[in-house]
C-alpha cells in the first residue's frame, strides 16, 4: 500500500497534465523568466479551480517536481479522492481557513520556504467573481516577501479559464489556455505593504493577453 | 491491393519527391547564405515545408485505413480549429452550455452523418438545427447582453470550422458513375491543388508581387494570385487522372478551389486582425494554428464538394 500510493500519484498527476492538454491545448509563455530551477512563489490570479491545476501542468518536470501549491484544506479534504489528489499528487500546503482555528498559515508556508520547495499562491485570496482583472491582494504575499528576501516572486498570469471552466459550471469547455510568467518581484527596502501589493498585482496584470472583442 | 490503394501509395511517394525536393531546395539557399543572418522568408518557407510533411504523412496514412481514418483525421482537425475560433470569440457564462454542446454534442454528429453518408442532413445539420438551437440554449440563461454578437460569432465558428472542414471528408460520399471507392482521391486532389497552389503563390507574390489585394491587411497580390492559381491548375492537370473530371474539367476545379482558398485566407486574416492576433494559436510550430494552416482548404471545400456534385449529375 505504501509503494502503491505514490506510484498511484505520479499516474494521476500525469493523467491530470495529459488532460488540461488535450483539453485546453495549455502552453506556458515565459516571458520575464527562463524555466530554470530556482526558489519561486508563483503568484497568480484566481478565477477557477482549473488554475492551480494548470499552472501545475505547464511547469516542466524538474520544476514540477519542486513546486507546492498553497490551498485551503477545507476544500482539499472534503472527500477521499480529494484528500488524495490534494496532498499527494499535487503535494499542497494545505491552509485551514476556519476561523475557530488559529492554523498560522504563514508558519507553514515559510517552513515549505525553508524546506527549498517552491509555491503556487493565489494572493487574491478568494475566487475573483467580478469583471475586475484582479480582486485587493491579501497581505500573505508581501509578508512571504519581507520574510524571504531571497525568493523570486512571478506573476503568472492563467488565461480564459474563467471561461473554460467557471464557477457552477460541471464541463469544462475545450478552449486554449496559456500561463504567462513575467519577471520577478522582491520587496524593496522600505517599500510600504500597500506600495508592494499594488505594484505586485500591476505586474500580474500587465501579464494578461490583449485580444480584442 | 485495388487500384486506389495503389494510386493512393503512388500519390503518397509523389508528394515525397515533392517535399523532398523543397526540403533540398530550402536547405541548399539555407547554406549559400551568410550563416550570421537569417532570412524570414527562407525560414518562413521553411516551416511551411516542414509542417507540410507531418501532414502528407498524417493524411497518407489516414487515407490507407480508408473511409474512417480520414474521417477522424478531419474531425481532429475540426475539433482543433473550433477550439482555436471559439477561445477568439465573445462569449458569456450563459453561453456555457451551448458552447459546450457546440464541442461536444455537434461537432461529433457532424462527423458521424458524414461518415454514415447521411447527406440530406450534414448538409443542413449545422446552418439549420444548430443555428436555431444553440441560441435557444443561451437564450434561457437570460442574459441579454451583446446577445446578438455572441450567438453570431459561434454559429460563424461553427460554420467555418465545423461544416466547412466536414466537406472534405463527405467528398468520400460522392457517388459517381463508373469511379467506384475512388471517390476517397479527390480528397488528395483538393489538398493537393489548394496547398500547392498556396505555397507557390507565396513564393511567387514574394518573387513577382506588386499590387496588394487588400492593401493593409493581407501581403497577397494580385500577381502573387494570378500565378498561384495557374500553377494550381497546371497541378490539377497533372492529377486529373484521380479524378473522374477529365483533363479540363480537373483543371477548372483546380483553379476554382485554389483561387477561393486564396480568398478564404484573405477573410480568415480579416478575423485574426479584427482580434488583434498574428496566428489563431501555438499548435502548430512555427506555423501558428490549425485555421491557419487549413483556412484556404475551408473555404474550398464546400464549393469543391458542391460542383463535384453537380457534375456527377450532368
Amino acid at each position: 500500500m505504501n509503494i502503491l500510493r505514490p506510484l498511484a500519484a505520479r499516474i494521476v498527476g500525469q493523467s491530470i497534465r495529459l488532460f488540461a492538454r488535450a483539453i485546453t491545448a495549455v502552453r506556458a509563455d515565459w516571458q520575464g523568466i527562463e524555466p530554470i530551477p530556482r526558489q519561486r512563489v508563483y503568484y497568480s490570479n484566481h478565477t477557477s479551480n482549473g488554475d492551480m491545476p494548470m499552472i501545475w501542468s505547464v511547469l516542466p518536470p524538474a520544476l514540477r517536481r519542486d513546486v507546492r501549491p498553497v490551498a485551503a484544506a477545507d476544500y482539499w479534504l472534503k472527500n477521499k479522492l480529494r484528500a488524495f489528489v490534494g496532498p499527494e499528487v499535487f503535494n499542497c500546503v494545505l491552509i485551514d481557513r476556519r476561523p475557530e482555528v488559529d492554523d498560522k498559515p504563514m508558519d507553514k508556508i515559510l517552513a515549505a520556504l525553508d524546506e527549498g520547495s517552491s509555491l503556487i499562491i493565489f494572493p487574491e485570496g478568494n475566487r475573483n467573481m467580478t469583471d475586475a482583472d484582479l480582486l485587493p491582494f491579501k497581505a500573505g504575499l508581501y509578508n512571504m516577501g519581507l520574510a524571504r528576501p531571497d525568493v523570486d516572486l512571478v506573476p503568472t498570469w492563467v488565461a480564459n479559464l474563467n471561461t473554460i471552466m467557471p464557477k457552477g459550471e460541471i464541463i469544462p469547455l475545450p478552449l486554449i489556455c496559456t500561463v504567462t510568467f513575467g519577471a520577478s518581484v522582491h520587496v524593496q527596502n522600505g517599500e510600504s505593504k500597500d506600495d508592494f501589493l499594488a505594484r505586485a498585482a500591476k505586474a500580474l496584470s500587465d501579464l494578461k493577453p490583449e485580444v480584442a472583442s | 491491393m485495388n487500384t486506389t490503394t495503389i494510386d493512393i501509395i503512388w500519390l503518397s511517394l509523389g508528394a515525397f519527391a515533392i517535399l523532398v525536393g523543397l526540403t533540398f531546395f530550402g536547405e541548399v539557399l539555407r547554406a549559400r547564405q551568410d550563416p550570421n543572418t537569417q532570412n524570414p522568408v527562407l525560414e518562413t518557407f521553411m516551416t511551411r515545408v516542414q509542417s507540410w510533411w507531418g501532414m502528407v504523412i498524417l493524411i497518407g496514412l489516414a487515407m490507407l485505413t480508408g473511409k474512417i481514418g480520414v474521417t477522424v483525421l478531419f474531425a481532429f482537425a475540426s475539433f482543433a480549429a473550433l477550439r482555436e475560433f471559439l477561445t477568439l470569440t465573445t462569449k458569456a457564462q450563459a453561453d456555457h452550455l451551448s458552447l459546450a454542446l457546440a464541442f461536444f454534442v455537434i461537432m461529433p454528429l457532424q462527423y458521424f452523418f458524414v461518415a454514415m453518408e447521411w447527406s440530406g442532413l450534414y448538409a443542413i445539420f449545422i446552418p439549420v438545427y444548430a443555428f436555431l438551437l444553440l441560441p435557444i440554449v443561451s437564450a434561457l440563461r437570460g442574459n441579454a447582453n451583446r446577445f446578438l454578437i455572441r450567438v453570431a460569432e459561434t454559429q460563424w465558428g461553427l460554420m467555418i470550422t465545423v461544416y466547412c472542414v466536414s466537406h472534405v471528408p463527405a467528398l468520400m460520399n460522392l457517388n459517381i458513375a463508373g469511379q467506384g471507392d475512388r471517390a476517397i482521391l479527390l480528397v488528395t486532389f483538393l489538398v493537393m491543388v489548394v496547398q500547392l497552389g498556396d505555397l507557390l503563390e507565396y513564393f511567387f507574390g514574394r518573387r513577382f508581387g506588386r499590387t496588394k489585394i487588400a492593401a493593409g491587411l493581407s501581403p497577397k497580390t494580385w500577381e502573387g494570385v494570378a500565378c498561384g492559381v495557374i500553377s494550381a491548375m497546371l497541378i490539377g492537370g497533372l492529377l486529373s487522372w484521380i479524378t473522374p473530371f477529365g483533363l479540363w474539367g480537373a483543371m477548372a476545379m483546380a483553379g476554382i478551389a485554389s483561387l477561393t482558398g486564396m480568398f478564404g485566407n484573405i477573410v480568415a486574416t480579416a478575423i485574426k486582425r479584427d482580434r488583434g492576433v498574428k496566428d489563431w494559436s501555438h499548435l502548430i510550430p512555427g506555423q501558428g494554428g490549425f485555421v491557419d494552416q487549413l483556412d484556404s482548404v475551408i473555404f474550398a471545400a464546400p464549393i469543391f464538394y458542391h460542383l463535384t456534385k453537380f457534375y456527377g449529375v450532368a
